[in-house]
């Protein structure tokens, strides 16, 4: 349905990409005892740990191989040597996640070669968990990064099952996107469990950002799944891949061990959750537990309730692939008009958005499609709150990073309960923002006055969105 | 690049610098900072710095020359204000793309600059280079240049890539770069005896309007904030200022020196951070206004203003007394913090456990004692582990630090205080010392420490279950390990008295009893509910012969 388009700037003004590193160091973060390390200069883990800290509230384990400008000449090998062997007797981590970075990919580091070396030269690190995946900052954004590390981590971690080996049929391996939040971990849990299934997520971060306090200090992330599991993963029955940048990690889970993966693009809806629910009642073979038939109810009832307020709504929305296509489409269903979009990166969910065009730009972009389209509900990462302070329409912030609100690690929008909760507060913006800003006047009902910016009346917005 | 490098070493041979001063030739060449750790280190980087001295300067457009992840990933996150222009919040970047990296990206660059001044017009752009610009051979000076030229703006380079060192360094390379490129290049529209400037103050949460009423009650004007709050213009013609204060302590010495070098105008290293500290800088700024040929009233009138803050600031503290009394504060943070909160700690009553000096030099170390005492503990590097150590075993009751190292004292369950460049309050002057007293207090006595340090009730009822279980279980190991006899003698028999099968045999065989009636004369027995039993004990014993009765007939 929608066409997209880069936009032909030389300036990003107000970016809404983030860089691919930082995406891959998240889901190392979801490792247990990892140390996720940046090869690059020490800036880039400066930026990227500053930024996750603000999102989570969390402490955040981020370490750098800090290459100078001599170190850049030499190459890049010493630095990692150090880098690894540091962590290795100070923290003493499980796993060391690494991620390139623009300055190391641009100089050309053969980091995998290094390791090996690294391997051969220290004999206590020869068996010891080293993951590497080149995520050059010049190249994609957040999500890929993310989508490239777990691909990575199944690579090299999870172990092919002897030909003889049962599979598990309670075992299920969950790979969840990097649009999901701790919270929707959690609730996927509780879902997979009511079924009976035993669940392993890669990455969890509910284990380790969620925000529970530990009993010890440990410099390392404080839970996730262990690289013991991660190995065992071969012998699951199923996959399941939450968002369209999880393919990459489930066919390759599929190729080493063969586990059959479902891919789920979405988990945010009344649909979706459908599909979801008589899938975990298909594999599991038992009946849906009544509990969700009452959610499922629920949610019904919300998108009767809210309807009346996001019906016919102007949206302008900024994400990643992957939650702007979840996120739109669920509004889409609810009768929104999806009327700006902007995204950060390529993928193949985007010409199935529910819109005209989908633009991969930033924020300035969006601003001013918003402006012009007389949008009226802007749904962005924190960054977009300057622009939704100009164009003075309701801001639902969504997807990372979100530092100027508490609780954004225990956000929901998976499941029957996650959609609705979703519905509310959307919804309530709206309803907020009437009784603020568009109460009547007595100028309002005015035939001879045009309609303001902001005023909205469904037949003249489709009018103009088929125009 | 080799201006980059030289540029470096300039830096690095700062007279003005006491710590430099003592160093050898060849230390010095080796620059201030110690060579960074691989795996070891936490902080920015120079790029970092350079943007963190200068984008307060709010109606600049800031353009970022490098991939995605220097300005993406860091746009809008300080918490410096502004009077009036926004732009300064606006994330601009060449956001480089790995054609740009194999073509180079100058044309990209100078296209940008050319797109910013379309669309917003700022009366000057700074571009700032990074790490991978600076890899390819990208010459943002020339692109500058000819930009400045082409489009009649000041387009200013700020060279300053993120390879070469820590945040520090990045914010004398700042500083060298409006040394070089905007100071003096404009006049302003007027001069007065009592124009200051101040250097290295960022007015972080606003909190410079702390302390510009009473600049304005003296009559003081900034000519220029560089960079808080500051506007291109200004700082274009702050050398026509007639003193200068340097607030950040060494951040930006560079700056304050060569502007007292070019341009004659004499500076002090002060702060207003603490009640005694802003005192000592309003009365020194009065001195050098004076001395520079302000009418010699103003240090009465300045006298006056101190007599009267100091005043009212001390006032405002002395309820907190009685309500610190024996509370103990760990302080960790760099530089001038590190002493000059202190006396206004103190004040109020805190003892200060420690205080860290990671990054203060040798003066502020003497301040430190000055303030603490010889004893006073000086904490050089600590690592989170040890932090959270120190304040799980109660040794403080409070930490002042860096948004950093917030999770350690919050996950102790310690009550902690942000008072570093996050932090949402305005602790500048001298309301700025009752706030943070304030502050002080409501981190302190928040209820929320209680019920979180109490234990969790359902751990206790677990907990009893178990010790519960572990003596049955331990009961039951005796029975097995004891004597047979006596376990088969303690056996209950009647549950209601509490009489056991030793004492009914007992007594059936020294008695000869044959009834449960007479088994209920002779022990505590009831024979109600063991009626049963107690037969069962009759009948296994013969009445022949009891042992004891032959025992007692003999």
């Amino acid at each position: 349905m929608a066409i997209v388009t880069t936009p032909k700037k030389a300036c990003a003004v107000n970016p809404l990409k983030m860089s691919q590193p930082i995406g891959g160091a998240l889901a190392f973060m979801g490792l247990r005892g990892a140390m996720p390390l940046l090869h690059g200069s020490q800036g880039c883990t400066s930026f990227g740990l500053t930024l996750f800290v603000r999102h989570f509230k969390e402490a955040v384990p981020l370490q750098t191989t800090a290459m100078s400008e001599v170190a850049i000449v030499l190459g890049g090998y010493e630095n990692v040597e150090q880098a690894i062997l540091n962590i290795y007797n100070r923290t003493k981590p499980e796993i060391i996640g690494i991620c390139s970075t623009g300055v190391t990919e641009t100089n050309g580091d053969d980091v995998d070669a290094y390791i090996k070396l690294i391997r051969e030269q220290h004999p206590q690190l020869a068996k010891f968990p080293l993951v590497f995946v080149s995520t050059p900052d010049f190249k994609d954004a957040f999500q890929n990064g993310w989508e490239k590390t777990v691909a990575r981590i199944v690579e090299v971690l999870v172990e092919a099952p002897a030909l003889e080996a049962e599979r598990d049929p309670a075992r299920v391996n969950v790979l969840p996107g990097c649009h999901l939040t701790p919270g929707d971990l959690d609730e996927l849990r509780t879902i997979l469990e009511d079924f009976g299934l035993k669940p392993s997520f890669l990455p969890d971060l509910a284990g380790s950002l969620d925000g529970h306090i530990p009993d010890e200090f440990t410099p390392t992330t404080i839970g996730g799944i262990g690289v013991d599991e991660v190995a065992s993963m071969g012998q699951s029955s199923w996959t399941i891949a939450i968002g369209a940048q999880m393919r990459r990690a489930a066919e390759a889970m599929q190729a080493k061990t063969g586990v059959p993966f479902r891919l789920f693009e979405r988990l945010c809806g009344l649909i979706p959750n459908d599909e979801f629910i008589a899938f975990l009642s298909e594999i599991s073979g038992r009946p849906v537990p009544a509990k969700y038939r009452r959610q499922r109810g629920q949610l019904a009832d919300a998108m009767l309730d809210a309807h009346f307020h996001i019906g016919g709504r102007k949206l302008a929305i900024g994400a990643e692939p992957d939650l702007l296509f979840d996120l739109s489409s669920m509004l889409h269903e609810l009768g929104a008009q999806v009327t700006a979009a902007v995204t950060t990166t390529q993928s193949p969910v985007l010409e199935r958005i529910g819109t005209k065009e989908v633009l991969i730009g930033d924020l300035e972009d969006l601003e001013e499609l918003a402006r012009t389209r007389d949008c009226d509900l802007l749904i962005t990462h924190s960054h977009g709150r300057q622009a939704a302070a100009r164009l003075k329409i309701p801001f639902y912030r969504a997807g990372f990073p979100m530092f100027d609100r508490i609780g954004a690690g225990h956000q929901l929008s998976v499941g029957y309960r996650g959609t609705r909760d979703a519905i509310f507060s959307i919804a309530n913006l709206v309803i907020a923002d009437r009784d603020e800003n568009h109460q009547p006047t007595p100028d309002s009902w005015r035939a001879s006055t045009p309609l303001r910016p902001g005023g909205r009346s469904f037949i003249d917005a489709t009018e103009r969105s088929i125009a | 690049m080799s201006s980059l490098s030289a540029a470096i070493q300039e830096i690095f041979n700062e007279p003005g610098c006491a710590k430099n001063a003592n160093k050898s030739d060849a230390e010095r060449k080796k620059g201030c900072t110690k060579q960074l750790q691989p795996g070891g280190t936490a902080g920015g980087c120079t790029f970092d710095g350079a943007k963190i001295a200068l984008q307060p300067f709010t109606d600049v457009a800031h353009l970022v020359h490098g991939p995605i992840a220097c300005e993406g990933n860091s746009w809008d996150n300080r918490g410096a204000a502004s009077s009036g222009a926004s732009i300064w919040r606006t994330g601009f970047t060449t956001d480089l793309n790995e054609t740009d990296i194999v073509f180079g990206g100058e044309k990209r660059l100078y296209k940008a600059i050319k797109e910013i001044i379309n669309k917003y017009n700022p009366p000057a752009i700074f571009v700032y280079q990074t790490c991978v610009p600076a890899m390819i051979g990208d010459d943002i000076n020339a692109v500058c240049k000819a930009a400045s030229q082409k489009f009649g703006k000041p387009v200013i380079p700020i060279n300053s890539p993120g390879f070469v060192g820590p945040k520090n360094l990045g914010n004398k390379l700042a500083g060298e770069a409006l040394l070089e490129h905007v100071i003096g290049t404009q006049e302003p529209d007027y001069t007065t005896p009592y124009d200051i400037n101040l250097i290295g103050e960022y007015n972080l949460s606003g909190e410079l309007w702390q302390v510009k009423p009473l600049l304005d009650e003296l009559g003081l004007r900034i000519l220029s904030c560089i960079s808080g709050d500051g506007k291109y213009r200004q700082v274009a013609s702050s050398h026509r200022a007639r003193a200068a204060m340097l607030v950040c302590s060494k951040a930006m010495i560079n700056v304050a020196r060569k502007m007292e070098e070019r341009y004659g105008i004499p500076f002090f290293e002060g702060s207003f951070y603490g009640i005694q500290d802003s005192s000592d800088s309003l009365r020194e700024i009065a001195r050098l206004l004076v001395e520079r040929g302000a009418p010699s009233e103003l240090i009465e009138r300045t006298q006056a203003v101190i007599a009267r803050e100091e005043a009212r600031a001390w006032a405002a503290i002395e309820p907190y007394k009685p309500r610190f009394a024996g509370k103990r504060a760990l302080l960790i943070t760099g530089g001038v913090k590190s002493w000059s909160v202190v006396a206004a700690l103190q004040e109020a009553g805190l003892e200060l456990v420690g205080t860290s000096v990671k990054k203060s030099t040798k003066q502020d170390k003497e301040r430190i004692k000055k303030r603490m005492g010889q004893d006073a503990h000086m904490i050089e590097d600590m690592t989170p582990r040890e932090i959270y150590k120190m304040l799980k075993d109660a040794k403080a009751d409070i930490m002042l630090s860096g948004g950093k190292s917030q999770f350690v004292a919050l996950k102790a369950a310690m009550p902690w205080l942000d008072i570093n460049q996050e932090r949402c309050h305005a602790y500048m002057g001298y309301v700025g010392m009752v706030k943070l007293v304030e502050e002080i207090d409501k981190a302190l006595f928040n209820p929320i420490w209680e019920q979180l340090r109490r234990p969790v009730p359902w751990d206790e009822v677990a907990k009893n279950r178990q010790t519960k279980a572990i003596t049955q279980m331990d009961a039951q190991a005796a029975e097995i390990t004891g004597d047979p006899e006596t376990t088969r003698r303690a056996k209950k028999v009647c549950f209601c008295k509490e009489a056991d099968l030793g004492t009914i045999e007992d007594a059936i065989r020294s008695h000869g009893l044959t009834s449960v009636e007479a088994v209920r004369q002779h022990t505590n027995a009831f024979g109600g509910c063991c009626k049963r039993r107690i037969e069962d004990i009759l009948a296994t014993i013969p009445v022949s012969s009891p042992p004891a009765m032959q025992q007692a007939a003999e």
